[in-house]
């Protein structure tokens, strides 16, 4: 995109704008789709299947594969969207957090009772 | 003539709705968040508002991309809430009131704001939890209610000087319908919280409390910060305190604190609670 405006770089953080959700819409769609028990039973009999259904492409795929969520936002994913995948697999916010800075869950849980202080 | 009774600020986190209905209120890893809400009770029980109006950000459960609007209001006899995906109880339905949605709907156009109109509307988290906690020993909500939709999901969001505008216009558009309901303004989200990247977890307590004394005393304050400034400053969840602030942008002139609980966390994120009304 060649819109003249530089984008506001913060470290450690990606803001979900146009190119983001441009990127990410079929792995947004599947997501968004987990709202519904039975395509989430669906997604559970056969994930590759399930991801060629919504149009994933081989950057999205792999990353849903591995349940990478650092992987997911370079391919476009939005937080909200994505959280509905990791409940399928029984992953809450500390887990997904505790995956993305590279700490044990206790670690992470520690940090966010450390800010409080 | 309607009468705005005052607004209610408060976080809304899926697992609040898990922890009610395990009734963990007194857990002590709930205990700090759920004790700042007796006095709410206590300020409702005196004003007892008749309706609600409810500001807050969908999180895919109504909008999904292929369609996202900046500003939406509810038209609905009824808002139903449903599975979001993540294991939370869905609720019972809340009651809507079509006069004042079509009323603040005609209001808002003519005053600019193009908002989009919705006769069907789930409502999800964001809607349903902080009505359960403000009125927690009811079977069903007792009061009626109209959805406002604020996108804080996909960018670019709407600047914090438009929210306060849209919040005061949405002020007068309650304070001009002919009706004598009594009606509190509710916004919900925040405060600061980060659950993507490598910067999750992120939390500023400085900030959120500077926010939430400036937002009685000088609520535009924070309208000095760019949204990119306040991703910085607040998380990239943490912008849901544009609900906030659409919310005191609806109650129109100074406002005193009534009640105000901030405990930090639960789940990742810093809980707020500001029960505000007018002076």
């Amino acid at each position: 995109m060649n819109t003249g405006r530089q984008k506001r770089m913060i470290s450690g953080t990606t803001m979900f704008d146009g190119d983001q959700a441009r990127k990410g819409y079929a792995l947004n769609k599947m997501c968004f789709s987990f709202n519904s028990a039975e395509n989430r039973a669906e997604f559970l009999r056969d994930q590759e299947a399930y991801c060629s259904k919504y149009g994933l492409n081989e950057q999205q795929r792999a990353a849903v594969r591995s349940l990478n969520v650092l992987q997911m936002l370079a391919a476009g994913g939005n937080a909200y969207y994505l959280a509905k995948l990791g409940g399928i697999f029984g992953l809450d916010m500390q887990d997904i957090g505790a995956q993305q800075t590279g700490m044990t869950k206790e670690a992470f849980k520690a940090k966010l009772v450390a800010a409080g202080k | 003539m309607a009468k705005i009774v005052g607004g209610i600020n408060v976080t809304h986190v899926p697992y609040i709705g898990r922890a009610i209905a395990n009734n963990l209120q007194q857990d002590p890893y709930w205990k700090p968040f759920f004790d700042g809400f007796p006095p709410v009770h206590d300020w409702l029980a005196k004003v007892k508002p008749d309706v609600a109006v409810v500001i807050y950000n969908d999180h895919g459960l109504n909008f999904f991309l292929d369609k996202m609007p900046t500003f939406a209001v509810g038209a609905a006899a009824e808002y139903n809430n449903a599975d979001e995906g993540w294991g939370i109880p869905t609720l019972p339905p809340y009651q809507g009131e079509l006069d004042l949605s079509w009323h603040m709907i005609d209001s808002l156009v003519e005053e600019e704001f193009d908002i989009v109109t919705c006769q069907e509307m789930l409502v999800d988290h964001a809607f349903t939890l902080p009505l359960e906690l403000f009125w927690p020993q009811r079977k069903s909500c007792p009061v009626r209610t109209v959805p406002v939709c604020v996108n804080t999901v996909q960018f670019p969001l709407p600047t914090p000087a438009r929210c306060f505008k849209f919040g005061q216009a949405i002020g007068r558009a309650i304070e001009s319908w002919d009706s004598d309901a009594r009606v509190v303004v509710i916004g919900t989200g925040g405060l600061s919280h980060q659950l993507d990247g490598q910067r999750a977890g992120f939390i500023n307590k400085e900030f959120d409390l500077m926010f939430m004394e400036k937002l009685i005393s000088d609520p535009l304050w924070v309208t000095r910060y760019s949204i990119p400034d306040l991703v910085e400053l607040t998380g990239t969840q943490g912008v849901e305190l544009l609900n906030w602030l659409t919310a005191r942008g609806a109650l129109l002139g100074e406002v005193a604190k009534v009640h105000a609980n901030y405990h930090v966390p639960i789940s990742n994120t810093a809980s707020g609670l500001l029960c505000m009304e007018a002076v």
